[in-house]
């Protein structure tokens, strides 16, 4: 539901950082979303092509880097992906604290 | 000639939302104001948690932001009690974000006191969003199941605060309290867990004097 407003500044960031470095177009748009961020990445793709359509981005594809949440033993302190309903550590069976890893939102580069 | 040139912008697409949110923290800090953001999902009693808080913060002022995806039957509700209240609807929204709470802020125009904003129901989009409050407190219940941790993570660990509600209804119904607990643990090892029933009242003491706590 949110991704439409999201998708909107995605564009104007890139557009500004284009702007910036004289570039009349922007080919893609480098994307990080972390799965722990609460957007889907699919129903920003589908939203881009529309926004994008008036803006120099009309062109640009969209590449979008998926980060898999992972969290981080509190007993043996490796970093391990939750399984569902369990925050157990697979390595030693303690337990797992949410880290930053997966709650990624942002425009790594754009290529222009 | 095709040859792609790649610019750096590592910039987060929430900077516009958590700029204004900083803004109107700093603002409403200023102003004396305590805001505190309550997140749950539709139906945990939010309003009528909030109802019960009131009637016993006594020397403080509450304020409230009702944000509704339609309705104002809650704001009519806490209105007829004498509270000011506003109502932002967000029409189809799944959240309240800072731009529509810093234009509510602005019409309220509050003093010294403390100002919850309801958040839409939904256990999901109100987490990932900062809309310049204090602290979070998030209303779960003994009827939705000790399982939400496990299935909502992001808002408990978000939570300052955690309040199970309709603890009336536990003789009722299967909530196995320390499965719960071990999830709102692994997310959260700080945020204080008040046992509550919205509708006797009971436990609701104990919420007051952790925001009396904060408040000062
Ligand atoms: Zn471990």
């Amino acid at each position: 539901m949110h991704e439409y407003p999201i998708t909107k500044r995605i564009i104007e960031i890139s557009e500004k950082f284009a702007k910036e470095n004289h570039a009349q177009e922007v080919k893609q748009i480098n994307l990080v979303v972390g799965e722990y961020s609460g957007y889907v990445a699919s129903s920003i793709e589908l939203y881009f092509e529309i926004i994008a359509e008036d803006s120099i981005c009309k062109n640009a594809s969209l590449h979008i880097e998926r980060v898999k949440p992972k969290l981080k033993c509190d007993s043996c302190g490796k970093l391990f992906e939750r399984k569902p309903f369990s925050f157990e550590c697979p390595y030693c069976r303690g337990e797992g604290r949410p880290t930053e890893i997966g709650q990624e939102f942002y425009i790594k580069s754009i290529e222009v | 000639m095709s040859e792609n040139n790649e610019i750096e912008v590592m910039q987060s697409v929430y900077d516009k939302n958590d700029e204004i949110a900083a803004k109107i923290n700093t603002s409403l800090t200023e102003k004396g104001i305590f805001a505190i953001n309550v997140m749950g999902a539709p139906g945990a009693g939010k309003t009528s948690t909030l109802i019960k808080i009131i009637e016993r913060l006594k020397d403080i002022t509450p304020y409230v932001i009702e944000g509704d995806i339609e309705a104002d039957i809650d704001t009519k509700t806490l209105q007829a009690l004498g509270v000011k209240t506003i109502q932002i609807n967000t029409n189809g929204a799944c959240h309240l974000d800072s731009p529509l709470i810093g234009e509510a802020v602005e019409t309220l125009n509050i003093e010294n006191g403390v100002l919850f904003i309801e958040n839409i129901g939904n256990l999901v989009c109100p987490a990932e969003f900062q809309i310049g409050e204090h602290v979070k407190m998030l209303i779960s219940t003994v009827t939705e199941g000790s399982d939400k941790p496990y299935k909502y993570p992001l808002a408990f660990e978000k939570a300052n605060s955690i309040i199970i509600n309709k603890c009336d209804l536990l003789p009722y119904v299967d909530f196995d309290e320390e499965y719960f607990m071990k999830g709102v643990r692994a997310l959260n090892k700080t945020a204080p867990v008040f046992k509550i029933s919205s509708k006797t009242g009971e436990g609701v003491e104990e919420v007051v004097s952790w925001i009396k706590q904060n408040v000062k």
